[in-house]
């Protein structure tokens, strides 16, 4: 069933590619997304938050000469970013079939590879094969950047890739070493499945180098603060549909890794390293807030404001509480979906504007367009946390995990807080009010343009009044995830679980 | 030569044993006197064809011999799994070598005949030379693989470059050749024998630390170095690989490298094994070195096969570091990674030669711009060539480098799977600016004059009728030769159980 949801993309997107058809590839990769997003919908519908472990789970040898499995599996840690995942590909690639694109067959397969990248990336439940979807994911978004994104794309490109896969070879190199002194520390036979490699965790030393390897793959991903040089480029080349799914699900990818493979595997180098990740987060914060303020084109706005807000989901990660954790995934799957429609209307916005992304350049597109305005005032006070909405929840448990340990850290993170919702609105004034720009030409939304938004809202309408549909069901596959560093932190903060509730 | 020595000696000839190497040497003589006859269809058509009949023979008949095991000519050659999985790689390149020359200048420069016969021959020095199991017999397989290499670099007689490529590999090789055939002088004085096997029980019998072997070894692995390109021996790469002619340079960056890692595990895994804690350091830096020194020198290169060459200098560091663990897992990773090197080194060598013969811009990267909407039958091959060079998931290269680095990191060699590690990453910006080429840049103006009227970036769906008027063979090489490195990325286990047989030989020395 997970292999269906994973390869129905690229298999419907690859028929889709074969039939002679102007229109044929991209609704058949519209409809395998779809049918994907159908699966999860399934999934959530039959999961239960009271069971611990994984279900549906597949798990056949793939390469026996090296121990590596084709296993997958669901549990409550990624059933809901699978769900985002098929969620925001399933209307990026709607947005997508509206439009005419140059060479559309190889386009909307390259699309529907990246989904299936990304599914099997979250679903595999063995170290070796995470790793080669990991990297396999960057190959459809290096194309459908470097062949249909903006004028400087292949600089960009190059910078991405540089980035991303110095990032992701290292983690290979690491991933081998960890199962190789894994099976020679316990003399049993090479195995890369993350339940074998949890259980006999190595020792300090080798756990140390390790950990510093996959938290570059990882923190380059994310983008975090100092490993972010390839963003600004990717963010500004890159069509804007692709961006909303490379935004929204990749850099999550990142975070996920931490917490299925990091922390349960390397406890020991996670606590080692905790203070700098925290010091590492929190300099995102405030440099991508600061950034964000800053920066005029508006891809780069949000692309600076995507690094604050993973700053804000590390922070909840790597403070070893319940709370940080639980709140850093629903803040994953709420950035996601609030992300996500966020460069979808900066696509319209840009479109009204004369095709410039300048907020300069941009303004008084909310008097022809009331929807569209309301719109992005929605999703703008969305990432701005306001209250009431899901990323306030998340952040606020984000913040209360870490309140309990390290205070310091988490009281300037608050700034961060504040920050954010100087960015979001001075977007949203420039673009929507203010005086109208040069070659602004306002309409309204169309409808198969709001057909790709609404479910986006709706989503974040679901979330912000009831978050527990999903902190229900991710309750203790999270909290298992961070057991050890807690353990080991001797944090102390369960207590603080009857006060989350509230 | 090697059959009338055998008759001289004595009664019985394991005929079945050596049949690989007679149908090599067979196919050769024919092709060479069928090149002789006057009409232009026999010599065009026919001679490649009896080539690959050849080694079409020589698979079939290998892989009749699985698992023989025998040692055949009083002990000199070995037929064993890993001089028939060689064989395999050797003749699958020579077929491939065969169909890229099959409508090229080279050949036709050079009388058709001679052009092949002196391929076949040089195959059959590469068998020998991994058959060898005494000092004699792997001089003559060396000499028997280069001096024909030399004489095909310079087969394009009308282009200098082609000449000076010649000249150059001929006093490289020469040199690499006599410091080979040095160290081996110094090697049987230390000993006193020349068979591999009496020299091993030498070395574990006290003369492990002897100053004369020491030096013997050295020389002896310097010369394979340079047949190997292994830096700083690597000097000659670049130039010979960008004069030859490309069906020759494919040729050679595939099958004379598998030859000489072939003879390196045997020689080092296998006769000197004994002296492994004196050579696995040396052998480690010269890896380390070798992976730097190839891909930092392919960084700048415009011209492809100057590229590929430093690629496959680097690769060669890859390979190296297999063989410098001297383990078990290290063989098996070896010739894992020589097969996946030959799959995806042929698909890019078919798209390039493709390009030569339909833009005037030779084998300059400008010739496969644009060949995303030109030619996507040709696009393809060449992107999934690059991303397995570089190690993509989902393609071959990636196994190829999973396995070494499982076996250096089992073999304890970490810091080296980190250099290896490294290498990859710098190896990227080259390798993706070739799929940058093919994808992201419009194809430059001439050649595309041909499909006039149509926008240069709106690639528009018909592609199919804009093929331009690339070979069908070359086309169908490269979509062969990919779909392998596809599919071998996907199921890889065929590959480790046939190197697993063939490591099998090495089992008992290790």
């Amino acid at each position: 069933m997970l292999s269906i949801l994973i390869w129905l993309p690229a298999a419907a997107a690859l028929v889709g590619a074969l039939i002679p058809h102007r229109r044929a590839p991209g609704l058949l990769a519209l409809g395998g997304a779809l049918g994907s997003l159908g699966i999860t919908i399934a999934l959530i519908a039959g999961y239960s938050g009271q069971r611990t472990g994984l279900t549906h789970v597949t798990n056949v040898v793939w390469i026996r000469s090296l121990g590596i499995h084709y296993s997958l599996g669901v549990d409550g840690l990624n059933l809901f970013l699978v769900a985002m995942t098929t969620f925001a590909f399933a209307l990026a690639i709607g947005a997508a079939s509206i439009r005419d694109w140059p060479r559309p067959r190889v386009f909307f397969a390259l699309f529907a590879l990246a989904e299936s990248a990304v599914l099997g990336t979250f679903l595999a439940q063995d170290l070796a094969l995470f790793v080669a979807f990991f990297d396999l994911m960057l190959i459809p978004f290096y194309l459908l950047l470097g062949v249909w994104g903006g004028p400087n794309r292949i600089a960009a490109t190059l910078k991405l890739v540089i980035y991303t896969f110095a990032g992701s070879l290292l983690m290979l190199a690491a991933a081998i070493a960890l199962a190789v002194l894994t099976s020679e520390h316990t003399g049993h036979p090479l195995s890369f499945a993350l339940s074998t490699l949890a259980a006999s965790p190595l020792h300090k030393g080798p756990q140390e180098w390790i950990f510093l390897l996959f938290a570059a793959a990882f923190l380059v991903k994310m983008p975090a603060f100092p490993l972010h040089g390839w963003m600004p480029d990717a963010y500004r080349e890159m069509p804007i549909e692709v961006l909303a799914v490379f935004s929204g699900v990749l850099s999550k990818v990142g975070a996920y890794g931490f917490l299925r493979i990091v922390l349960p595997i390397m406890p020991a180098a996670a606590v080692h390293f905790q203070t700098l990740i925290l010091l590492m987060s929190l300099a995102s914060i405030i440099y991508g807030s600061a950034m964000a303020y800053t920066q005029t084109n508006v891809r780069l706005i949000a692309g600076y404001s995507s690094i604050a807000q993973l700053g804000f989901i590390t922070l909840g990660i790597f403070a070893f509480a319940p709370q940080g954790a639980q709140g850093a995934v629903l803040q994953m799957v709420n950035h996601g979906i609030v992300v996500a429609p966020l460069f979808l209307i900066i696509g319209l916005i840009a479109v009204r504007a004369g095709g410039s992304e300048d907020i300069r350049e941009m303004g008084g597109i909310a008097m022809r367009a009331p929807i569209l305005a309301t719109f992005f005032l929605i999703v703008a006070f969305a990432t701005l946390a306001m209250p009431g909405s899901g990323n306030f929840v998340g952040e606020f448990l984000i913040l209360l995990g870490l309140f309990k340990t390290k205070m310091v850290i988490s009281v300037i993170a608050f700034t961060g807080v504040v920050m954010a919702s100087v960015y979001a609105l001075r977007v949203f004034i420039r673009t929507m009010h203010n005086r109208t720009g040069p070659r602004v030409q306002s309409r309204e939304i169309s409808v198969r343009e709001g057909l790709a938004l609404v479910p986006f809202l709706l989503a974040i309408a679901l979330f912000a009044v009831y978050p527990q549909i999903q902190l229900g069901r991710s309750e203790k596959s999270v909290t298992a995830s961070i057991v050890h560093e807690q353990a080991l932190t001797g944090s102390t903060s369960n207590t603080l679980a009857s006060v989350m509730r509230k | 030569m090697i059959a009338a020595a055998v008759h001289l000696h004595g009664p019985y000839i394991n005929w079945a044993a050596l049949s690989p190497i007679s149908a090599l040497l067979v196919g050769s003589v024919v092709v060479l006197l069928v090149g002789l006859l006057r009409p232009r269809f026999i010599r065009e058509q026919i001679v490649p064809a009896l080539t690959i009949a050849a080694l079409g023979a020589t698979i079939g008949l290998t892989i009749w011999q699985w698992h023989a095991d025998t040692a055949v000519i009083s002990g000199a050659l070995a037929i064993d799994n890993l001089a028939l999985i060689m064989t395999l790689i050797f003749a699958t390149a020579g077929i491939a070598a065969t169909l890229l020359s099959w409508r090229s200048v080279a050949p036709r420069a050079s009388a058709h005949g001679d052009f092949y016969a002196l391929m076949l021959g040089s195959i059959t020095g590469m068998v020998v030379l991994v058959s060898a199991q005494n000092l004699v017999t792997l001089f003559v397989g060396l000499e028997l693989l280069s001096i024909p290499l030399y004489v095909l670099c310079a087969t394009e007689m009308h282009r200098a470059a082609s000449l000076e490529s010649g000249l150059k590999y001929l006093i490289i090789g020469s040199v690499g050749s006599a410091t080979l055939v040095y160290g081996l002088a110094l090697i049987y004085g230390a000993t006193g024998a020349t068979d591999f096997s009496a020299i091993a029980s030498s070395i574990n019998h006290g003369h492990s630390s002897d100053t004369l072997l020491l030096t013997g070894v050295a020389l002896v692995v310097v010369g394979l170095c340079f047949k190997a390109s292994i830096a700083p021996f690597h000097q000659w790469t670049p130039d010979v690989y960008e004069g030859a002619p490309t069906p020759v340079t494919a040729f050679m960056a595939v099958a004379t490298k598998a030859a000489a890692f072939g003879v390196l595990l045997r020689v080092l895994d296998v006769m000197l094994i004994g002296e492994r804690t004196n050579w696995k350091p040396a052998l480690a830096a010269l890896a380390a070195l070798t992976i730097i020194v190839g891909n930092v020198g392919a960084l700048g290169q415009a011209s492809l096969k100057r590229m590929l060459a430093y690629s496959s200098v680097a690769q060669a560091g890859y390979i190296l570091a297999g063989v410098a663990v001297a383990t078990e897992l290290g063989a098996r990773a070896t010739l894992l990674y020589l097969i996946v090197y030959l799959l995806m080194n042929i698909a890019a060598f078919a798209v390039i030669i493709s390009r030569e013969r339909a833009t005037p811009y030779g084998d300059d990267i400008d010739s496969v711009a644009g060949l995303g909407s030109e030619n996507p039958l040709l696009a393809w091959p060449l992107t999934i060539a690059m991303l397995a060079l570089a190690g993509i998931p989902a393609t071959a290269g990636f196994i190829g480098k999973f396995f070494l680095i499982d076996a250096l990191v089992k073999g304890g060699y970490t810091w080296l799977a980190i250099v290896l590690v490294v290498g990859s990453v710098i190896s990227l910006a080259y390798y993706l600016r070739v799929i940058a080429a093919v994808w992201m840049r419009p194809a430059p103006g001439p050649s595309m004059a041909a499909a006039a009227g149509l926008p240069v970036i709106a690639g528009g769906s018909p592609e199919a009728d804009r093929v331009t008027g690339a070979e069908i063979e070359l086309t169908v090489v490269a979509v062969v030769f990919a779909a392998a490195t596809v599919f071998f990325g996907i199921v890889p286990q065929p590959l480790f159980d046939l190197v697993q047989h063939a490591a099998q030989t090495l089992s008992g020395a290790l």
